[in-house]
């Protein structure tokens, strides 16, 4: 009797344990180290079809494929609403999947380092994933196809030929252009137009205007001069790079790109440093260093501080506190001498709001032509209404009512031409950014000199360029 | 008879190993699985270059703490964990002995009792315990602020004094870190050292009063000696928790550890390095190192708390 009964106990154990032991396996095998290649997708031929003038990409019209949002600043209603109906008009039996996230990468990296990644991605906000290490593994599509295809709105006009030149560029990566910048970025100095014309303040166009008007400011004691999210020092680095190539050229910001010797201790670099860390001694809102974007620019809507720098994204980050008459506008940074190597009017714009297609995706055509629907006038056009951004699509924002910030940015762009600078440092090499942002916090609170600022820089850029494991990029 | 009645109790002894060995079998494999291998497996990443989307890391050996060596962010983060090491236990169970002592034995109402409304100031204490890390952490962020939004600079500013960065001036901000996490934790211990308090026989106290012991005497001269088990439970408690501090410097300082890297601390590093520059092959060994320093710790701290009981 005991025997039967414990023959029964143990069968039942014996079920028990191996229940248990089959799935561990399995998970001791996936935990925490990448899964081999070869046991999923990315292994099997990609979905594709027959090329046609409706389907210049050859897209399978069958095969469902998944988009994945950046649920941040532009939410998520501008791809359901705008996008993919867009692309549905086309394709109406391509099923889309759509995934909306803050947290990009912790959704997706388990998922790239699996083998089965979505196809379309939105590779934006605070929890990105890194896209030099995604080039260096070769997830990256090809979106060369792309460039080459003939436009959604006239097939007679290559996609290459409806988008700024500087969003191929930046889309670049080894030679290969591979993700697309879809929205178009204009840095400038912020202001209300009422404060402004209330106190008959001016837009300074000379740095001696510049720091006469944050003078007058500070004396009427109507505002702070002057703020930046002090919290994020970005915000400030950003306009004191911007400022340095005005003085020193485009080449200064590509020799910070490149990781050049010394790169951060040209001359230009340092006049501008040293130009921004006396407008930190004598000129912020207080307690500017522990405020962070959104606090700053709440009191610039209180008309608690007259200027701080930002991009063209802050109208529409603000719209719910932005008093109704406030009137946004924006410009660009004043000549710092006569002798600038650029002219006046020279803007930080670049095309940014990233988005690729998963190389090893089951369905990576249909990303790249749910992307070429993206570039179309319609697409971005109301893309650019919606958020209110510009795009990189050339004329698409023409004949659309935009709000005035956004109008102001746009004059400016166009004033510009083709002065435009940029830096891609940020994106290729996010350490560098990060010492970068501290120190210029320091700086800009009087604790680094200038000459101490560029040595902590270029130390890190030197780290970084001596780094076996760091990909390197070169523009 | 006999030979038969031997090998049915042998028998009995091997089904009833087999039948405790099916029962812990569960446990260790549940370790094995969640906890044994991952450490392997970081181990084993740590002499990688992996970045977190590839299939196939290549293999570096040591490389990665060679460039550890050099990395003075990650050694300022672990200056930080030192010091919190040993001021956040100090303090802690500084503060929470004090109160404690008052809400059990500092009356002054007769006999041996807590000092007048000790009931409602021990819900009181216990309440930043309840409350989420991060909220604690988001709460602080606002106390904290450096305007006349602030709860601590509104008073100095309406006073006409300079408002205190304490999370952007890069002298103050570790400090103001170090109170938070002291804030946090002192609830919960005086909660324990009551309970341990409650255990300690009244007649102890009365004798002791009678001999003409005043509070500090008391203090000193029972309840701490008979409360050491305790204590130095809460140590070594408090010793991990100052070892792996990360949400709250993670949420609540600019720059994650900023300003300038003043609060950083190793979590956060690893955290930074691994899900922000996504070199997953580095954060492993940075993770490796933590590893020894806190079994380095956790030896010590066995060592150092073999000592005999007072037993009463």
């Amino acid at each position: 009797m005991a025997d039967s009964s414990f023959s029964r106990r143990e069968l039942l154990r014996s079920a028990a344990l191996a229940g248990l032991l089959l799935p561990g396996a399995g998970a001791l095998a996936a935990c925490a180290s990448p899964a081999g290649g070869g046991n999923t997708a990315g292994s099997q031929a990609p979905a594709t079809g027959a090329k046609t003038a409706a389907n210049p990409l050859g897209i399978a019209e069958d095969k469902p494929f998944e988009v994945v949002i950046f649920d941040g600043g532009f939410g998520d209603a501008y791809a359901r609403d705008i996008h993919e109906p867009l692309f549905k008009g086309k394709h109406a039996k391509v099923e889309i999947k759509h995934t909306a996230t803050k947290e990009i990468a912790k959704t997706l990296q388990p998922r790239f380092a699996g083998g089965n990644p979505p196809e379309l991605i939105n590779n934006s906000g605070d929890n990105a994933m890194d896209f030099g290490a995604l080039a260096q593994d070769g997830q990256l599509q090809d979106l060369g196809p792309l460039l080459d295809a003939p436009s959604w709105d006239d097939p007679n006009v290559k996609v290459r030929d409806t988008i700024l030149p500087s969003a191929i560029e930046l889309g670049t990566y080894d030679g290969t252009f591979s993700v697309l910048n879809y929205a178009n970025t204009v840095w400038g100095i912020w202001y209300s137009k009422k404060l402004f014309g209330d106190n008959g303040w001016e837009v300074p166009k000379t740095w001696d205007e510049f720091t006469a008007l944050c003078e007058k400011i500070k004396k009427s004691g109507k505002a702070a001069p002057f703020t930046y999210a002090g919290k994020h020092p970005f915000y400030i680095y950003e306009t004191i790079l911007t400022l340095s190539a005005k003085i020193g050229g485009a080449d200064v910001l590509k020799n910070i790109d490149n990781l050049a010797d010394g790169a951060w201790k040209a001359e230009p670099v340092a006049k501008a440093a040293g130009a921004f860390a006396e407008i930190g001694a004598k000129y912020l809102l207080q307690g500017t260093e522990g405020l962070d974007h959104i606090q700053t620019q709440t009191a610039q809507n209180k008309y608690e501080v007259a200027m701080l720098p930002n991009g063209s994204w802050l109208e529409n980050e603000q719209k719910d506190t932005t008093p109704a008459d406030f009137g946004y506008a924006m410009f660009p940074l004043p000549s710092f001498t006569d002798s600038d190597a650029l002219p006046y009017g020279t803007l930080h714009s670049r095309p940014g709001e990233e988005y690729f297609v998963a190389a090893r995706s089951a369905n990576p055509l249909a990303g790249v032509e749910y992307m070429r629907a993206m570039l179309s006038k319609e697409g971005a056009g109301k893309f650019t209404e919606l958020v209110s951004t510009l795009t990189v699509v050339n004329g698409a924002a023409d004949g659309r009512t935009l709000k005035p910030g956004l109008q102001s940015a746009a004059s400016a762009l166009k004033e510009a031409g083709t002065n435009v600078t940029y830096f891609r440092f940020r994106q290729w090499y996010k350490e560098l950014h990060d010492e970068v942002a501290a120190a210029t916090g320091q700086l800009m609170s009087g604790r680094l000199k200038v000459a101490e600022w560029a040595d902590r820089c270029q130390k890190k850029s030197d780290e970084i360029k001596n780094d076996s494991s760091v990909k390197k990029f070169t523009r | 008879m006999t030979n038969g009645r031997t090998r049915v109790a042998r028998r009995t002894d091997f089904t009833r190993a087999r039948f405790i060995a099916g029962f812990l079998s569960v446990p260790v494999l549940l370790y094995l699985i969640y906890v044994i291998s991952p450490y392997a497996q970081a181990f084993y990443i740590a002499m990688t270059n992996w970045r977190g989307v590839s299939a196939s890391p290549r293999f570096v050996g040591l490389e990665n703490f060679q460039r550890l060596l050099g990395d003075g962010t990650f050694w300022t983060a672990v200056g930080h964990n030192g010091l919190l090491l040993v001021l956040l236990p100090l303090l802690t169970i500084a503060i929470a002995l004090f109160f404690a002592f008052l809400l059990n034995a500092g009356g002054t109402a007769g006999g041996v009792s807590g000092i007048w409304g000790s009931r409602f100031y021990r819900v009181v204490f216990f309440f930043p315990q309840v409350l989420a890390v991060a909220i604690v952490a988001v709460l602080f962020q606002q106390v904290f602020r450096p305007d006349r939004s602030g709860m601590l600079n509104a008073p100095l500013m309406a006073l006409g004094l300079e408002p205190v960065g304490f999370l952007s001036n890069p002298d103050v901000a570790f400090w103001s870190i170090l109170g938070v996490l002291v804030w946090q934790a002192v609830g919960f211990y005086v909660v324990l050292f009551s309970a341990g308090m409650a255990s300690i026989p009244r007649e102890m106290y009365e004798a002791a009063q009678i001999d003409g012991a005043g509070r500090v005497q008391l203090f000193f001269r029972v309840t701490l000696p008979l409360l050491w088990d305790t204590v130095q439970v809460g140590l070594i408690y408090l010793g991990i928790a100052a070892l792996d501090v990360f949400a709250i410097v993670w949420v609540m300082t600019a720059e994650h550890g900023g300003p300038d890297h003043s609060t950083t601390v190793m979590a956060a590093e690893i955290y930074r390095n691994a899900f922000q520059y996504f070199k997953f092959g580095y954060a492993s060994a940075m993770g490796v190192v933590l590893f020894f320093f806190t079994v380095a710790f956790a030896v010590l701290a066995m060592r150092l708390s073999r000592r005999e009981r007072i037993e009463f």
